[in-house]
């Protein structure tokens, strides 16, 4: 959860600072990685934004322990992700997929990709179309949490939907 | 000073430019009396061994100003053998005799009283940027000289090769096994946190000295390997975004991409010892299977047809047969199968999961990565999957790669926590001798070279 808190914190300055910006034009993200970038995000008010995919829709789903299958409660986020897409057809989508360091490195890239293939899987069997979906793996190398053990191996263990405008 | 009187010649081409740029001259002095089979032997057992006893005074400069590259060649020699944990060394304190002159008879009373086994002698002459070093290796117990009087030569740059060399030479003496001191590690230095790691390709000796990167960190590099001749190193980067095969000429670092297909992820690549092909992990869909590329054509055949993961291939040093990882059981373990794919027999059979294997020089073993009750091992076992022995143990070893001799296991070790540092050890395979390689970051996913001709 810190990543949310990291990203409130960086949303209040920037209402604070005046300077948040209308998402009704579309964003440039200068990375597939700037996830967490939320210079790019938008007003997290507004429905159509990138913050607000993050903050109320929910960019990621998360998985137990060495397998990749969906719980319903990362489906029922996923059917949130589809809901959004479909509003905003302009926008597509780098599912990353990450794995906790209880793993070899190469074995967890494996794992990483089944991961978001299985979140990309389910957006494409709910009418997304495979096109506005990229998907990579990055295995155990970029843990969002950093302490050893379930606490944060549990919040590492995801696929995250990351949302660009970029053309593939 | 001793008269070469039978000179041999052999020239090497160069691998490193930097490093070397004169050729290495190897020049066998005879002047052996009588040639006898020396008993003076280390036989390399899985058992506990008892470091046999030497000596090695600081070899002679020859002239006033060769003196102190001859001190700094002499310790690296010593730091190598001991290195081994198969010497130990005989402290000059206890001397009753010195060395004044390389050519001096040797007293061999005077190291026997002392329990020396194994005398080292050598001189060095530094001539401008010109280096020569000789040496000469007696065994004490037997009054004899074990071998021949070698020279070495080269330029100032290149002593700690010349120093490796001497030691590579004192250590397959001895053991009469092949050494593993001149030869080079590429590996991944890391720098930053942990949650944001900078990865670089490096690479150096395999004593940590003269380190460089390859890469600059502005995108993950992952698990290098070198090729059979060391000239060329195989890793897998995050350089286009998605994990692809790229190779890297470690001379120039220049580096040239493998295999790049749009919405796939290629990784985990090896040579096969022909270095004719690369045999790596391809995921479509979710779905890693193992594939083989031919160098020359740069046609991919698929190896391995499964819904589970296929990945970390490992040739056999005859280019034969493969073993890798796969979840197929549904938990990683290790397979063995036909070079050109077909049916693949599970090897690994304890508790818990396997990974990473790597097929040893001497083809008779298998290491590997083992994960049970929460800890992490590495450990080797036959080609058929006997014999299972674990060299260590913490909260995560991983990766091990084989010295060019087979004896040493270099792999990395991870420390756990926010605070977590990844960092390269070696162990003896058998389990003897664990300890931390120096290297100027923190370090993982080493690849051993193949020992420098």
């Amino acid at each position: 959860m810190k990543s949310l808190l990291k990203y409130f914190f960086a949303i209040s300055l920037l209402v604070l600072s005046g300077c948040s910006q209308n998402a009704s034009t579309p964003f440039t993200t200068n990375s597939t990685l700037n996830s967490s970038n939320a210079i790019f995000d938008g007003d997290v008010n507004d429905p159509n934004s990138i913050a607000f995919f993050k903050k109320n829709v929910g960019d990621r789903v998360l998985f137990a322990v060495d397998q990749s299958d969906l719980d319903q409660l990362g489906k029922n986020i996923l059917l949130g992700q589809v809901e959004w897409l479909q509003a905003n057809k302009d926008y597509k989508i780098i599912i990353e997929g990450h794995a906790d360091e209880r793993g070899t490195r190469e074995y967890n890239l494996a794992l990483g990709a089944r991961r978001a293939n299985s979140a990309r899987e389910f957006l494409v069997s709910r009418g997304i179309k495979s096109s506005r979906i990229q998907t990579v793996s990055f295995g155990k190398e970029r843990p969002v949490e950093l302490c050893s053990n379930e606490n944060c191996y549990s919040e590492n263990r995801r696929a995250v939907s990351v949302v660009s405008n970029l053309k593939f | 000073m001793i008269q070469p009187t039978d000179v041999k010649l052999k020239q090497r081409a160069e691998y490193e430019e930097l490093a070397l740029k004169s050729l290495l001259v190897f020049i066998f002095i005879s002047l052996t009396t009588t040639a006898l089979s020396a008993p003076l032997r280390i036989t390399i057992t899985e058992g506990v061994i008892e470091p046999l006893p030497y000596a090695a005074p600081t070899f002679i400069g020859e002239t006033g100003a060769s003196n102190e590259i001859a001190a700094a060649i002499t310790e690296l020699i010593k730091d190598d053998l001991l290195g081994t944990g198969l010497f130990r060394e005989v402290p000059r304190s206890s001397y009753i005799s010195g060395i004044d002159n390389f050519s001096s008879p040797i007293q061999y009373s005077d190291w026997k009283a002392i329990n020396v086994q194994a005398l080292l002698t050598g001189s060095v002459l530094l001539s401008g940027e010109k280096l020569s070093v000789k040496f000469r290796l007696f065994d004490i117990f037997s009054n004899n000289e074990l071998g021949k009087g070698l020279q070495f030569n080269s330029t100032k740059q290149g002593w700690r090769r010349i120093a490796h060399k001497v030691a590579d030479e004192i250590y397959s003496r001895i053991t009469g096994e092949q050494g593993y001191f001149d030869s080079r590690v590429v590996y991944v230095a890391e720098t930053g946190k942990k949650g944001s790691r900078k990865k670089r390709l490096a690479i150096m000796d395999f004593d940590g000295a003269n380190s460089k990167y390859l890469t600059d960190g502005s995108y993950i590099v992952l698990a290098p390997r070198f090729s059979p001749t060391g000239k060329q190193v195989l890793y897998t980067s995050y350089e286009t975004g998605t994990p692809q095969i790229y190779v890297i000429d470690v001379v120039s670092a220049r580096r040239t991409v493998l295999k790049n297909r749009k919405g796939t992820m290629s990784f985990a690549p090896r040579f096969s010892p022909d270095g004719q092909s690369v045999v790596y992990s391809l995921e479509q869909g979710g779905n890693t299977d193992i594939y083989v590329m031919n160098l020359r054509n740069g046609s991919s055949s698929r190896l391995t047809s499964a819904p589970s993961i296929e990945t970390a291939p490992s040739f056999s040093p005859d280019g034969s047969k493969i073993v890798f990882e796969s979840d197929r059981s549904g938990t990683q373990q290790l397979y063995v199968m036909s070079s050109v794919g077909g049916s693949a027999k599970r090897i690994s059979s304890g508790d818990g999961r396997y990974g990473t294997p790597v097929w040893s020089p001497r083809g008779d073993r298998i290491a590997f990565t083992k994960q049970s009750r929460g800890r992490f091992h590495i450990g080797v076992m036959r080609t058929d999957g006997s014999k299972e022995r674990l060299l260590t143990a913490s909260f995560l070893d991983e990766g091990p790669t084989w010295s060019p001799n087979g004896r040493v296991i270099m792999f990395t070790r991870e420390t756990q926590g926010e605070a977590g540092v990844s960092a390269l050890y070696s162990v003896d395979i058998s389990g003897r001798n664990l300890k931390k390689v120096t290297t100027r970051d923190g370090g993982s996913d080493p690849s051993w070279s193949p020992l420098e001709k």
